[in-house]
């Protein structure tokens, strides 16, 4: 009897099928990594080396020279300090907006407020195409094609309704007795959202700002509609710009590429618990 | 007298309320609701970015779209092909791997991260990668075929084998859907099961009762999220194959992109934008009511996790 309710779920449970499912998560697993490996290792080859079949997994000349290369064949420091100079006010301006935004639908009571938030929901479905093109005549009206400000600006107008949802449901699961209390003490909306919810919320917070960082670090789109100027690029307009130059210089252009992911990796494994909340919290892709 | 302050205390707690959301009233006046109705004025138009001058031209630019471009159905099938691919195999693979992640090994918390790690990395950096794999000559994924002594395909520059190759590209980030199931599947009470079991539910029994109705919001959550995601794609394909060979990869999004931004046609990119957006409006209204014959809620709770 005691080993029938051992049976928790839908669970592989005799030795061999435990053994079995254990091997196709660790297979699987290294499947994840072989795109990577594979990057790092074309990366530090020679580039008439990278085309070698059978698959040389650890190069046999290794070539760190490609790094120092891949830098300078483009303006690699210039378009990454570009990326930052939109990251940074993207992501402040989208944990500002969004934080403010969330705790009026959580926490408070005004005519319309609720159907307010099913249109933030109903912004979710819709497709960004609709929006692209007015968006852009928009933009150029106001003489801001060329610049960062149309990359910038929405972040601060919102910041996004899965950011928005996340925060919202975060702060409903947060106990009302201390601000109840700081309300009576007098104090305002806004000092209770500083001093009493966000102290205690930067779990949340910290989900918003890292997936925030890594939406926007590898945006392409924005960047290709409006940033005219070579100067200005981002990376991922750099990396782009720099296939079709040297398309077949694999070994460069792995190199540059995962110095431009670099900043998420690190961000990802700084954040990992966020991460998979976030996910989790919001079902955002 | 007390009714008149706590009046007074609503009054001040709505404005402050109006205060907090303006930002999002803004964007949402100015940068969603605004471009979308200028969008769905403009698609009756023949408005240019170049040439000057825009006249009214009623339903041309639709008929154009549905009856006169043959591109603008064969980008619809080529996207609805990946969507639905990319979206069947991510549910799939996404819940077996969550079973097995849910199988209680104890310290495989570092495999778990792997499967998450491309969830973090997307964009042209990744899309470069995955050019360099899909490389008919020295790629990774024919140096593995070969391994095992098959022949490769030419993968993104075959009309075949485009769309797979960005299959499998969606498969590596497989482990984000795996883990939105893990959540839901750590959060069963095991005594469900064990009642069930009692009962004499085999386990085949037991994961079709137990397991795949509690599971079904989030199966719903991940189909409306994943078609409306899927038929955005743009990156991918504009930085690997750029449409080709032969417009085989011509997303839906790198056409509006194509006309609005290249050929400059703004009244037709903005007809194109709309049938996208009716079509994907009638689409989900189906998955929300189909959703009453298979998504479970738990009694009194709609929506469950979603």
């Amino acid at each position: 009897m005691a080993a029938t309710l051992d049976v928790i779920g839908p669970r592989p449970t005799g030795p061999w099928a435990r053994r079995l499912a254990l091997l196709v998560i660790v297979a699987g697993a290294a499947a994840v990594l072989l795109p990577l490996a594979w990057m790092i290792s074309s990366s530090l080859k020679p580039e008439s080396q990278v085309f070698r079949t059978p698959i040389e997994w650890v190069p046999s000349t290794v070539r760190p020279e490609n790094y120092s290369e891949a830098v300078s064949l483009i303006p690699f420091w210039r378009y990454a300090l570009n990326s930052l100079i939109v990251a940074v006010p993207v992501v402040i301006g989208t944990v500002l907006s969004s934080t403010a935004v969330a705790y009026a639908f959580a926490r408070m009571r005004a005519p319309g407020l609720s159907w307010m938030f099913l249109l933030v929901i109903a912004a979710i479905m819709l497709p960004a195409e609709v929006t692209l093109v007015p968006s852009f005549l928009l933009f150029k009206e106001l003489g801001w094609v060329g610049t960062y400000f149309p990359l910038i600006l929405p972040a601060w107008l919102g910041g996004g309704a899965f950011n928005i949802f996340l925060l919202r449901q975060y702060f409903l699961t947060i106990p009302r007795e201390q601000e109840e209390l700081a309300r009576v003490e007098g104090h305002g909306f806004l000092s209770i959202l500083l001093r009493v919810v966000i102290p205690q919320s930067w779990p949340a917070i910290s989900v918003v700002a890292a997936l925030t960082f890594v939406d926007v670090w590898n945006d392409f789109l924005g960047p290709l509609l409006y940033l005219t100027d070579q100067s200005k690029y981002t990376l991922p307009l750099g990396l782009n710009f720099y296939k079709d130059i040297y398309n077949t210089q694999w070994a460069h252009l792995m190199a540059a590429s995962l110095l431009a992911l670099l900043p998420c990796v690190v961000v990802f494994f700084l954040a990992q618990r966020a991460f998979t909340q976030g996910i989790v919290l919001t079902g955002r892709r | 007298m007390a009714q008149t302050r706590r009046r007074t205390a609503s009054r001040r707690e709505a404005i402050a309320a109006y205060g907090f959301i303006s930002p999002w009233m803004l964007g949402f006046v100015g940068l969603t609701l605004g471009p979308m109705l200028a969008s769905l004025a403009l698609s009756f138009t023949d408005d240019n970015l170049v040439a000057s001058g825009t006249s009214f031209v009623g339903l041309d630019n639709y008929e154009k779209a549905l009856f006169d471009d043959p591109l603008v159905m064969h980008s619809l099938r080529v996207t609805a092909y990946y969507a639905s691919a990319a979206v069947v195999l991510d549910l799939v693979v996404g819940l077996a791997l969550a079973l097995l992640l849910n199988a209680g090994f104890r310290g495989i918390g570092a495999i778990r991260t792997i499967y998450y790690l491309p969830a973090a990395v997307s964009g042209v950096a990744v899309s470069l990668l995955w050019l360099w794999i899909f490389q008919p000559n020295g790629g990774l994924a024919n140096g593995l075929l070969a391994l095992v002594g098959l022949p490769g395909p030419a993968w993104v520059y075959s009309t075949t084998w485009v769309i797979p190759a960005f299959v499998l590209m969606s498969l590596w980030g497989v482990g984000r859907s795996a883990f939105i199931y893990l959540a839901i599947l750590q959060r069963i009470p095991t005594n469900l099961y064990e009642a069930a079991a009692v009962d004499g539910a085999g386990s085949m029994r037991r994961f079709f009762r137990i397991t795949v109705p509690l599971v079904t919001p989030a199966i719903f959550l991940n189909l409306v999220l994943g078609l409306i995601g899927n038929f955005q794609t743009f990156t991918q394909a504009f930085v690997i194959s750029e449409g080709g060979p032969a417009n085989a990869s011509l997303f839906y999004t790198l056409l509006v992109y194509r006309n609005a931004f290249r050929y400059f046609r703004i009244g037709y990119a903005s007809a194109l934008a709309w049938i996208l957006f009716a079509l994907l409006f009638i689409l989900t209204m189906l998955l929300f009511l189909s959703a009453r014959r298979w998504v479970f809620y738990e009694a009194g709770r709609p929506g469950g996790t979603a």
